[in-house]
């Protein structure tokens, strides 16, 4: 550990050069197409939806942070734009079918791993930094509910969502969800009432 | 905001919401299940040919039924749950139609995919359900490419559990005159199937 940090700052690297953030995105996304790590990241709805897609989505953040930082900045103003194909991509994603698909069909895992990264990660991370602080409250409170209903979907569905799960797999997906939610609702709790707030934004 | 914003976010929210459109099959279709049923309804499949063995231990094919009304489920014997209520829904139909239309104009096949299921497997499934051979055959493959052949033609997934039981969607398939599978509908209740099946005779 002692020996990379002195060989970054002899180089004058460090975790916030821009090539070493994307680096890190890249090499992430190729660690998780592993076949052990997809086996072990797709055998259970759990990993899939709440650790490979979101660590995907993180490699995409990098990538984005990293490269793309000051792209595309005249036809993202104040964000929004990137914003919008980052829910779009999410919501697509979120769709039971497409899962399923991807881990039934080659080409659709090939594109899963593609615009996860691409359309989630990438415009996050070029268009947080822009959003004002009224546009991340309302994601961030988004976030909170859509977890908690989605989860309470995926407890009570009468049906079988994917083929390729079985359905107690479903409902520990749903309660996972839900204290993800709680986890980020009290997150901000703690900082509303403890966080330092002498920072005017 | 400047026009250029402006036009950015209703191209993004417009194809936003086509891909979403697109993705569920006009807001239809949001389980892989879903997708299987509605395509086949749309495009009717020919059935591969494939040797079955039914609980006398007689070979037939499912392309000997053409010129009649076939249904087809999928089951394993040793199943409490599913398919149960598959075979439930079969002993209706073998007890509510008209004794001159079966085995005339409708014929059942429930097929096994379970390696396991041995002849007299299959017939002590069928003595629960008072089965007649002749018009409801519970059926095995025995070779097991022509069994994935099967599977995949009819878009069963079938995952094991931990405890020795599998976990499969679950439907009833119907199989046109000419031998295209052409209709998935709900196993459960019994009265969708019989609706299904009354307009086809």
């Amino acid at each position: 550990m002692e020996a990379t940090m002195t060989f970054f700052r002899r180089m004058h690297l460090s975790f916030d050069h821009p090539y070493i953030k994307t680096g890190i995105g890249i090499a992430l996304i190729a660690l998780l197409a592993l076949p052990v790590c997809r086996s072990l990241l797709e055998s259970s709805l759990i990993n899939h939806m709440l650790i490979q897609i979101p660590l995907l989505a993180l490699a995409g953040w990098l990538i984005g942070r990293g490269m793309f930082s000051s792209l595309f900045q005249k036809w993202n103003e104040r964000g929004i734009p990137g914003l919008l194909i980052a829910i779009f991509a999410m919501l697509f994603w979120m769709i039971p079918r497409w899962l399923d698909t991807a881990l039934s069909e080659p080409l659709w895992e090939v594109i899963k791993f593609i615009t996860t990264p691409l359309l989630i990660g990438v415009p996050l991370a070029i268009s947080w930094p822009r959003m004002s602080s009224f546009t991340r409250a309302v994601v961030w409170t988004n976030a909170i509910s859509m977890l908690v209903v989605v989860g309470w979907l995926y407890v009570a569905a009468p049906i079988r969502v994917c083929n390729n799960y079985l359905v107690n797999q479903q409902e520990s997906f749903g309660y996972t969800a839900m204290m993800v939610a709680l986890g980020i609702a009290l997150y901000w709790v703690g900082v509303v009432f403890f966080g330092k707030w002498d920072k005017a934004e | 905001m400047n026009l250029r914003g402006a036009i950015t976010i209703v191209a993004l929210l417009l194809s936003g919401a086509g891909v979403l459109w697109a993705g569920t099959d006009g807001l239809q279709v949001l389980t892989a299940e879903g997708a299987r049923r509605l395509t086949i309804e749309e495009k009717p499949k020919p059935l591969p040919v494939v040797l079955l063995r039914d609980q006398r231990g007689e070979a037939f094919r499912l392309q000997d039924f053409e010129g009649s009304n076939l249904l087809v489920e999928f089951i394993y014997t040793r199943c409490v749950t599913l398919c149960t209520s598959l075979g439930v829904t079969f002993e209706q139909v073998n007890r509510e139609l008209p004794k001159n239309a079966l085995g005339n104009k409708v014929n059942m096949v429930s097929i096994s995919f379970d390696p396991r299921d041995s002849t007299s497997d299959l017939s002590d499934y069928g003595d629960r359900f008072d089965a007649v051979p002749d018009h409801w055959r519970i059926a095995r493959v025995e070779n097991a490419d022509e069994l994935k052949l099967l599977l995949d033609t009819f878009g069963i997934t079938v995952i094991p559990d931990q405890w020795g039981n599998f976990e499969h969607n679950a439907a009833v398939h119907f199989v046109d005159q000419n031998g295209y599978l052409n209709r998935i509908v709900d196993h459960d209740p019994a009265t969708r199937t019989l609706e299904t099946l009354w307009k086809r005779l």
